[in-house]
């Protein structure tokens, strides 16, 4: 008998099924990734589980969880069974941790309340766990707050609170959806580790992460099992089209049709931009220190790193949305200075940006039309309306869109066509240069494709430059023509597409560049991940700043800062670029 | 600004549209007026003898007239009030928060200077150096509303400002004063409209406290307030003297909280479904 059985779980709300008789069962001590695009019903099948589904949703079916059946148990029996056999992660800690209770506190309850352990041999095993998920001084984070964390530091507490029980079932729902690839591995690793003999179910849109951790999968689409099997033969066969279409969605950092090189002359130059932000008392944070980037007209680059590496403020300041200390940027012959306010209006209409967050950006009190229209109305205020609402059909029209949604509000539109309305926006004046940050980080594999190529034919059509920030190397791999990485407001190193994928020169490129889960379990890469998290900027390291985390690291890059040089066309900053061989 | 008349917003203005065409209208059409006393016949209960339908006063006078009488000045005394503090509020709110740093602080800190005078206090006193008037209880209830509407609008509009889609506005080149106009404004109103419709029922209780105090409205002008007091006097022995104002102040007070509810689900377009 399996340790999860579902047999016919339907979900319902009102006349709408958001999981349609659904039925596949975990064994003991297995690891099932279950696996759909936003909207399969994959949470919803895993809050079903743990009875957390709000009242209104209708439930058939049955969930057998070693021989109890859930479905229609008491709120008392699930309690129990909640706290100590099935362990849950979610994709927020912040969001699941009480941000008034130390951390320590909130685990020792889950000893106390369920009699599994007493005063101080409950306080010994939670520091014990909080030890085991890899906190540093785990003693003196057992009095910690959540807000005192890191991101990846809150979701170890939280795989320590799920696990401290040592449950038989553990499901992580995205658990690393929100972290930094690097920490994400770090996550997987412990995941795996500390497990034990417990069974993992595993609820992800990646088919990387699946493909490197998971023996079975389970394919959602919209709420019906399409597909189920052993990974590896999944990958290599899969049995329905829409497993199919997922895999083709998904990029590869392994393989990839890269770009043939741009040759137009450069359009934008920057040099050497420094950004800092006022912080606590007098002290400054120093966001970007001395990057610099030239931009070739039809040339894609991609600016990369981790969270806090810089690489919007570096943007943002070259906008003129923040202001940089010094520095400068040149388009197309003319300074660009200043705050966005004050600039040329032909600068304003050849440089556009599109955001991370489509509905942030978007007025939620505007239609499509007066969105994509607002530009115009702007630049081309002779136009009559006629003439502008062609235009914004058109450029609509270019994105996949079209006139039925001139009407619309933005709460009223999907997470993808927000962002096709937003980069609409950003198109509909024909700009030099898009810069997009982030622009399909929020979105499922098979529309992040679309957009994708939306953006290279806008390309191919116009000989648009783009500055491409994200922080997903398999993307990057896929679009771009050259790559920029950043660590801690610093260049690392700046390399074409082919070089920097197949002979990176900085230690943390390979590491990032290792750090990215293949989706295909042949080839599924698992290298130690890269130590650590990324320093408080307000306290940098002395030296090179990436040394605390570098394995290559020597005396000398505790002590100097290494400088930018140039390597067989490649820009890197490291001390032992010529030495290593990464 | 997409959403439907929902409920909040027909039941409870359909009440007060009624109670304030009836304000504007019932002394016309009654034969009664506000000033006439009648010591023949004091303290009589509603009937509908001789059309004093709402019965009168220790006076004599009918108190139907008075009452739709006193429902104008209450209500005059609480739209004016609110426009005040909406005029000035919202403009200084907007100012604050949009230009923010120094600017900010310096206008914030006047605020909060206001903030600390006592109110009451403040308007008694004004009453009492000034000969009472309309014009001053207009005044002295907006100048203080004001201070509110202030705070909630620079809030509101320091967010705003932060938002992607005020940054995507200024990148695209739209003008300053159609950032605010096109982009800031109209995610204000929502907020405003149903700040509004609450500093109403603030500014009629506040004229309703006055009045009882007998600071407010001068005899033989009334308002709600006013006809209270009176009727707490009667209560005894004549129970409608005081029921009948303080039921119909409370209604007001009632509908226009339920309108604020309503309006603010009208004015967001997210729930224009």
């Amino acid at each position: 008998m399996s340790l999860l059985d579902v047999n016919d779980l339907s979900i319902r709300y009102g006349d709408t099924a958001v999981v349609d008789e659904l039925s596949f069962s975990v064994g003991r001590g297995e690891c099932v990734g279950l696996v759909g695009e936003s909207g399969s019903g994959k949470s919803q099948t895993a809050l079903a589980i743990l009875g957390l589904l709000p009242k209104q949703a209708r439930l058939s079916g049955s969930i057998r969880f070693d021989g109890t059946e859930l479905v229609a148990a008491t709120e008392e029996k699930l309690n129990e069974l909640r706290a100590t056999r099935i362990g849950i992660v979610f994709q927020d800690p912040m969001q699941a941790l009480n941000p008034y209770l130390r951390i320590g506190r909130q685990l020792r309850e889950i000893l106390l309340r369920h009699d599994l352990a007493f005063g101080s041999e409950a306080d010994a095993r939670v520091i014990e766990m909080l030890g085991r998920v890899g906190l540093p001084d785990a003693w003196r984070q057992f009095r910690a707050y959540p807000h005192q964390l890191s991101g990846g530091m809150r979701q170890r507490v939280m795989l320590a609170s799920a696990l401290i029980a040592e449950p038989d079932l553990l499901i992580a729902d995205e658990p690393t959806t929100a972290l930094d690839v690097t920490v994400q591995a770090q996550i997987l690793e412990l995941l795996e580790e500390t497990r034990d003999n417990t069974a993992l179910l595993l609820i992800t849109h990646d088919l990387g992460v699946v493909a490197g951790y998971c023996e079975r999968m389970l394919v959602l689409e919209k709420g019906r099992l399409v597909d189920a099997g052993a990974t590896t033969s999944l990958f290599a066969s899969p049995g329905h089209a829409h497993t199919r279409r997922l895999l083709d969605a998904a990029p590869r950092i392994d393989r990839a049709d890269i770009p043939p090189p741009a040759t137009a002359p450069s359009i934008l130059g920057i040099e050497a931009i420094e950004v800092s932000y006022a912080a606590f008392g007098k002290k400054r944070l120093h966001a970007v220190h001395d990057v610099s980037l030239s931009l070739r007209g039809g040339e894609t680059v991609a600016v990369v790193g981790e969270s806090g590496s810089g690489k919007s403020s570096f943007i943002r300041a070259v906008l003129g949305l923040v202001p940089k200390q010094s520095g400068r940027a040149v388009y197309a012959g003319a300074p660009l200075e200043g705050p966005v306010e004050r600039r040329a209006k032909a600068q304003r209409r050849d440089l556009q940006l599109v955001f991370q967050d489509p509905v942030g950006a978007l007025n939620p009190q505007m239609r499509v039309q007066s969105l994509v229209g607002e530009p115009l109305s702007v630049h081309e205020p002779a136009l009559s309306s006629k003439a502008r609402l062609a235009r914004v059909v058109e450029t609509l029209e270019q994105v996949g869109l079209g006139g039925e949604h001139l009407g619309r509000y933005p709460h009223e539109l999907s997470g993808g066509q927000a962002q096709r309305v937003a980069i609409a926006r950003a198109l509909v004046l024909g700009p030099k240069v898009l810069i997009c940050d982030e622009a399909v980080a929020a979105l499922d594999g098979s529309v992040r494709e679309q957009v994708l190529a939306l953006l290279r034919k806008a390309q191919e059509d116009t000989g648009l430059s783009i500055i491409f920030i994200s922080h997903d190397l398999a993307v990057v791999r896929a679009i771009s023509h050259r790559v920029l990485v950043m660590y801690m407001g610093r260049l690392v190193e700046l390399a074409d597409n082919a070089s920097l994928f197949s002979r990176p020169r900085h230690p943390y490129t390979r590491a990032l560049i290792d750090a990215v889960p293949v989706p295909d379990p042949v080839v599924a890469r698992r290298k130690a991940p890269l130590r650590g998290e990324v320093p408080s900027l307000l306290e940098p390291p002395p030296g090179c700043v990436f040394h605390p985390r570098c394995e290559y690291a020597v005396e000398i890059c505790s002590i100097e800062l290494p400088k930018t040089r140039e390597v067989k066309g490649t820009r890197v900053a490291c001390h032992r670029v010529d030495e290593i061989d990464l | 600004m997409s959403g439907t008349i929902n409920r909040a917003i027909s039941v409870s203005g359909g009440i007060l549209v009624t109670i304030a065409a009836f304000a504007l209208v019932g002394p016309w059409i009654s034969p009664h007026d506000y000033v006439t006393t009648d010591l023949d016949h004091q303290l009589v209960a509603p009937t509908m003898a001789g059309a004093q339908i709402f019965g009168t006063d220790d006076l004599g006078r009918d108190l139907f007239v008075r009452t739709m009488l006193g429902i104008r000045v209450t209500l005059l005394v609480a739209i004016v009030a609110s426009l005040v503090s909406l005029v000035i509020g919202v403009t200084y709110g907007a100012v604050a928060g949009f230009v923010g740093g120094r600017v900010d602080a310096a206008m914030m800190r006047v605020v909060d200077t206001l903030y600390a005078l006592p109110f009451i206090f403040f308007v008694i006193l004004l009453m009492v150096a000034f000969e009472r008037n309309f014009l001053l209880i207009f005044i002295a209830i907006g100048a203080v509303n004001w201070l509110d509407m202030a705070r909630i609008v620079r809030g509101q509009t320091l967010s705003l400002k932060e938002r992607e889609f005020v940054d995507a506005a200024r990148l695209t080149g739209v003008s300053t004063g159609r950032i605010i106009l096109r982009h800031i404004a109209p995610n204000l109103i929502g907020i405003v409209v149903v700040y509004v419709t609450l500093t109403i029922p603030q500014a009629i209780l506040v004229e309703s406290f006055l009045s009882f105090l007998g600071l407010g409205v001068q005899e033989p002008q009334t308002s709600l307030g006013a006809l209270v007091d009176a009727g707490v006097n009667q209560m005894e022995g004549a129970s409608w003297t005081l029921l009948i104002p303080a039921g119909l102040l409370a209604l007001i007070l009632m509908c226009f909280n339920f309108l604020g509810d309503g309006l603010r689900d009208f004015f967001d377009a997210r729930h224009g479904k």
